[in-house]
This record gives C-alpha cells, sequence and structure tokens, in this order.
C-alpha cells in the first residue's frame, strides 16, 4: 500500500468536488452509450420486440431456442469459425515469418514494414472495392493472368464453395501487416546476449537459434497475436457487406452480418439481440484470454 | 538458412502481392474505357485518362461532400473524446477520492464490450432522441472512449506528483491543472490515441450504415459504396478514382508519422 502524502490527505479532509465535475460527463457518456445499452442488448433478447412496434412481450429464452433451431444461425456461425480458423494461423504465420525476415536484414527495414502495414490502415471498404475488380469475372486481373498461364478463371465471389476462401485471403492480406508489427516488437525485445550465449552452447544454425531463444522468448506475444487476430477475425463484416451480402446462397454469410440483416434489414431487434448475445460471449471470452496475458506482462516488466 | 539476396527475394515477392490492389487501383484509375474492359492484362495506360475518371468521381457523386463530412465526423469524434476523456483520466490518476477503484473497475469492464454488441440499443437510443440520420449520430456514440481514458490514467500514473501539486500551489483549479498541466505533457500518449481515433472512425463502416441513410451524411466509406451500388456499378475508371480519393488522405500522413502510425494504430490491439 502507498502511504498518502499530505497533500491528499488535504484533499480528502475537505469536501472535494473535482471528481464529480471531471468524470460526470465521462459516466454519464458511458452509462448512456456501453453500460446502459449492454444491459438493455441482454434485456431484448428476451423479447419480440421489432422496431418500430408500439410495444414488446418478453418471450424468455424462445429467442434463443429458434436460433437454436435456425439453419442459417448455425451455417452463419460455423461459416466465421471457417473464416477464422483459415484466418487466424495463416496471417499470425505469416506475420512471424514476415518479422524474422524483416529483422534479419541490415537495411531496408522500414520500407518492407510501411508496405506491409499499409493494408492495416487503408481503408478497407475502398481496397475491397478494388479486390471486386480484381476478382471479376471477365475484365478482373486475377482470371486475365489465369488465362495468360492457359487456365480457367472462376467468378471468385458468385461461387459457393469459393468465395469464403477469397474472403479469407483478403482478411489475412487486411491482417497479417497488423501482427507483423506485434512480433517485431517483440523480436526487440529479445537481449542479443541471449542468441550468444546459444551459439556458444553450440546453435549454429539459424534454425537452432529460433529454436532455442526466439520461439520460447515470443511464445507470450504469439499467443497475444493469436487471440487479437480471432477477435478481429470474428468480427469481420466490412468485406462480407459489400462484397458477398452473405451469399451465395448464405455460404458466407458470417455471425456479424447475420445480426445487422436481422436487426437493421428485418428489424427484428430481438432476435437479433439473441444472436449479439453469443457473438459477445464468443469475444468476451477471447477478450478475456487477452486481458488475462496483458496483465501478467504487466506484473513482469 | 536463408542467404541474403534470398530473403529480399522473398520479401520483395511478398510486398509486390500486398501492395498489388493498391498500384492495380491507381492504374486503372488512370485508364480510359477501352482499356479496361479488355481481355489481356494491359499494366500502364496508352492514353491518359484519368482526368475525365477523377471528374467523374467528384462530379457523379458528391465525393467532396463525403470527404468533408469525414473530416467534421473525425475531427469532431477526436476533440470530443479529449474533452471528455482527458479530465476523466485524470481524475482516476491524479485525484484520491473514495470510489475511484470502483470507478475504474467499471472503465475497464467497458473495455471488454465489442463496440458491434451495442450497436442495436445504440440505434434504439438515438431513434427515441430523434438523432438518427444527423452528424451527431455518428459522433456521439464515440465521444466516450474507455480505451482513451484506460490510456491516459496509466500515461498519468507516470506523471510525478510534485508537477500537479506545484500547480496547486500556484491556485490554478483542477480542471486548469487538466488543461494546462497535463494536457502539454500527455502529447506523446494524445498523438498516438488520436492517430488511433482518427483512423478508426474515417474507416468505419458498421456504425456509419447503420447511423444514417441520408446521402449528404454519408461518411467517405459509405460514399464510396454508395457510388458503386447506384451510379458507377460498372464504371470503374470513375470508382477506382473515388476508391483512391478515399484512401489518399490516411496515406499521406501515414507516409509523414510512420511510427507514430505504426505506434497508434497497434495500440487497438491493447484495446
Amino acid at each position: 500500500m502507498k502511504t498518502l502524502d499530505p497533500i491528499a490527505v488535504k484533499q480528502i479532509t475537505k469536501v472535494n468536488w473535482a471528481p464529480f465535475y471531471l468524470l460526470g460527463p465521462a459516466a454519464l457518456l458511458m452509462a448512456m452509450f456501453l453500460l446502459g445499452p449492454l444491459l438493455a442488448v441482454l434485456g431484448l433478447s428476451f423479447t419480440d420486440y421489432q422496431l418500430g412496434a408500439k410495444s414488446l412481450n418478453w418471450i424468455g429464452f424462445e429467442n434463443f431456442i429458434e436460433l437454436y433451431h435456425d439453419k442459417n444461425f448455425w451455417r452463419s456461425l460455423r461459416n466465421t469459425a471457417l473464416y477464422s480458423v483459415v484466418v487466424v494461423p495463416t496471417s499470425v504465420l505469416l506475420g512471424l515469418g514476415v518479422a524474422l525476415l524483416i529483422e534479419a536484414q541490415k537495411s531496408f527495414k522500414d520500407f518492407y514494414r510501411t508496405i506491409f502495414f499499409l493494408p492495416v490502415m487503408a481503408t478497407l471498404i475502398a481496397m475491397a472495392i478494388s479486390w471486386q475488380f480484381i476478382l471479376h469475372p471477365s475484365f478482373g486481373f486475377l482470371n486475365l493472368l489465369l488465362k495468360e498461364f492457359g487456365l480457367q478463371g472462376h467468378n471468385w465471389l458468385r461461387t459457393e464453395g469459393l468465395a469464403l476462401w477469397v474472403l479469407a485471403a483478403i482478411g489475412i492480406w487486411n491482417q497479417f501487416g497488423f501482427n507483423m508489427v506485434l512480433f517485431l516488437a517483440g523480436l526487440v525485445s529479445i537481449p542479443r546476449h541471449l542468441y550468444d550465449a546459444a551459439a556458444m552452447d553450440g546453435a549454429s544454425t539459424a534454425l537452432e537459434r529460433f529454436r532455442l531463444v526466439t520461439w520460447p522468448l515470443l511464445g507470450p506475444v504469439t499467443l497475444f497475436v493469436v487471440v487479437i487476430t480471432a477477435i478481429r477475425s470474428f468480427q469481420v463484416f466490412d468485406t462480407v457487406a459489400i462484397l458477398t451480402k452473405g451469399g451465395p446462397s448464405k455460404s458466407t454469410e458470417v455471425l456479424l452480418y447475420t445480426m445487422y440483416a436481422e436487426g437493421f434489414e428485418f428489424f427484428k431487434s430481438g432476435y437479433a439481440s439473441a444472436v449479439t448475445i453469443v457473438f459477445l460471449v464468443i469475444v468476451l471470452a477471447l477478450t478475456l484470454i487477452k486481458t488475462r496475458y496483458l496483465e501478467k506482462r504487466v506484473h513482469y516488466v | 538458412m536463408f542467404s541474403r539476396t534470398l530473403r529480399h527475394v522473398v520479401l520483395l515477392l511478398l510486398a509486390a502481392v500486398v501492395l498489388f490492389p493498391f498500384i492495380w487501383m491507381v492504374l486503372t484509375s488512370l485508364k480510359p474505357p477501352e482499356e479496361i474492359y479488355v481481355d489481356h492484362i494491359r499494366w500502364l495506360p496508352d492514353r491518359m485518362y484519368w482526368i475525365e475518371n477523377y471528374t467523374r468521381a467528384f462530379t457523379k457523386a458528391p465525393l467532396a461532400q463525403y470527404l468533408l463530412n469525414g473530416v467534421i465526423v473525425t475531427v469532431s469524434i477526436f476533440l470530443l473524446q479529449v474533452f471528455v476523456n482527458l479530465p476523466a483520466a485524470y481524475a482516476l490518476s491524479k485525484l484520491r477520492w473514495k470510489g475511484r477503484e470502483f470507478v475504474f473497475g467499471l472503465v475497464l469492464a467497458c473495455l471488454l464490450i465489442p463496440p458491434h454488441a451495442v450497436a442495436i440499443p445504440v440505434f434504439l437510443l438515438l431513434h427515441q432522441l430523434g438523432l438518427l440520420n444527423s452528424y451527431a449520430s455518428l459522433i456521439l456514440p464515440w465521444t466516450i472512449s474507455v480505451f482513451g481514458i484506460f490510456l491516459m490514467r496509466q500515461f498519468f500514473m507516470t506523471v510525478p506528483d510534485d508537477l500537479v501539486d506545484a500547480a496547486r500551489m500556484d491556485g490554478i483549479s483542477e480542471f486548469g491543472i487538466v488543461w494546462r498541466v497535463m494536457l502539454p505533457v500527455a502529447y506523446p500518449a494524445l498523438t498516438a490515441f488520436g492517430i488511433f481515433s482518427l483512423v478508426a472512425h474515417w474507416n468505419d463502416y458498421f456504425w456509419p450504415l447503420i447511423a444514417v441513410n441520408e446521402q449528404a451524411l454519408f461518411t467517405p466509406p459509405l460514399g464510396v459504396v454508395h457510388f458503386r451500388n447506384d451510379d458507377a456499378g460498372t464504371d470503374f475508371g470513375a470508382l477506382m478514382a473515388a476508391a483512391t480519393v478515399v484512401i489518399t488522405p490516411l496515406l499521406v500522413a501515414f507516409v509523414f508519422l510512420q511510427r507514430r502510425f505504426v505506434q497508434g494504430i497497434t495500440m487497438t490491439g491493447m484495446k
């Protein structure tokens, strides 16, 4: 425990309104836009509320039961999981690989880092439109390139069984630079002398040094990167909304898109809230893992 | 294992793939229709057509209005975030009062809420207040940033108490201390947060899609999608021009402020 300094004691002894007016606006907005809505979404998920309806009824777990029997919802959950299962390992490994390659350079580090980071910050909506043109069945670069090699092109975004993979590829393109930066930060913090020590112990190849030093010390960062990427993958929305709208025949429907469609296109607020709760539980579980790690790191540093 | 040259070859190839959507977007925005709708790959435009494409992007759609909206929304959000969250962070770090730990606990709890999860109730609330379809609906929900409070609080914890005490001796009010003592000190953390905030809200599509349906209020991402859907479905030259315009402001800022950008955006991971 810290001891109180005299100034602080003086602060306590007289009535001090400062915290209240300094925190007032933030507290009010926090209640209005975060805590209140969080309780409301939970409450709504137990009602049959439809946007614009005059009244609403408490229907218990009916939304969740409907959800359980809703093939579309399961499909959406499965698609989101599949998307994440593809995007998370690929973008994490790619991020790590690129970070290792860059870190091994003496020159052009900033040059590469800048390029790989561009997709992270460029407006994804605008870039998705560029991808759409690249993937265009008749005039798109990709099909024209395949044609040069005598290969058959595809209607990439309109083919069931292909569209989700294409979206995952765009997701990887969009995310791995972010992971690269986190890995680069992790690599920089590994003390040089550990590599010297490993070399003295006979670790002569780069692969051995990686196995003995880099990988163990990068372990916590890797866990952190995996969880963040998973959270971001579960929130995939932009590319789905503008490239496929969940199609063809629901093959790219993902959780947030289902929530958006139910809530804001079909105006089924109650049902959409139930979808939100499922989304929330998954993201919350992932976030808790991450927070655990962050706390640990704070303790060690 | 890898020789130096091989490493560069791998990195350069990957860089080419990563950059390709940018390059192709810009190249297409320079080409006339007869060079866009072709049955084989054509890299560079034979006939420069960029003036026509960019003119159509700005005249067939109110692209300038979209950009202005983007600036109004992102700048307002950031300024209000500073105004709301900096004093809160100060009260949670440099003042000692009963209930501080509880309030800070609430802030930490709010950090766990993904913004998508509260979209429905926030939408209903703004509907009740009659604020949908206004700049307020685009700005207001983001003025509270628990992440901003958390970040600035952590930063303020490292500021020596002596600095604050000296200001109190000089008779500066607590409110005055926030702006005259803490704000100048907080500059590095605030810049990183500012970049994070500006990038996140310039690029945001989900919330504006829900909050507004009036074209005059569209932010750049909404605007460029609307342009694709309604005006320029197959006019790829103009569409790529519009997309290029939308990403340019951030890209230019990024080139000049690289390190701060990387720092600011990767902070989202800590969120």
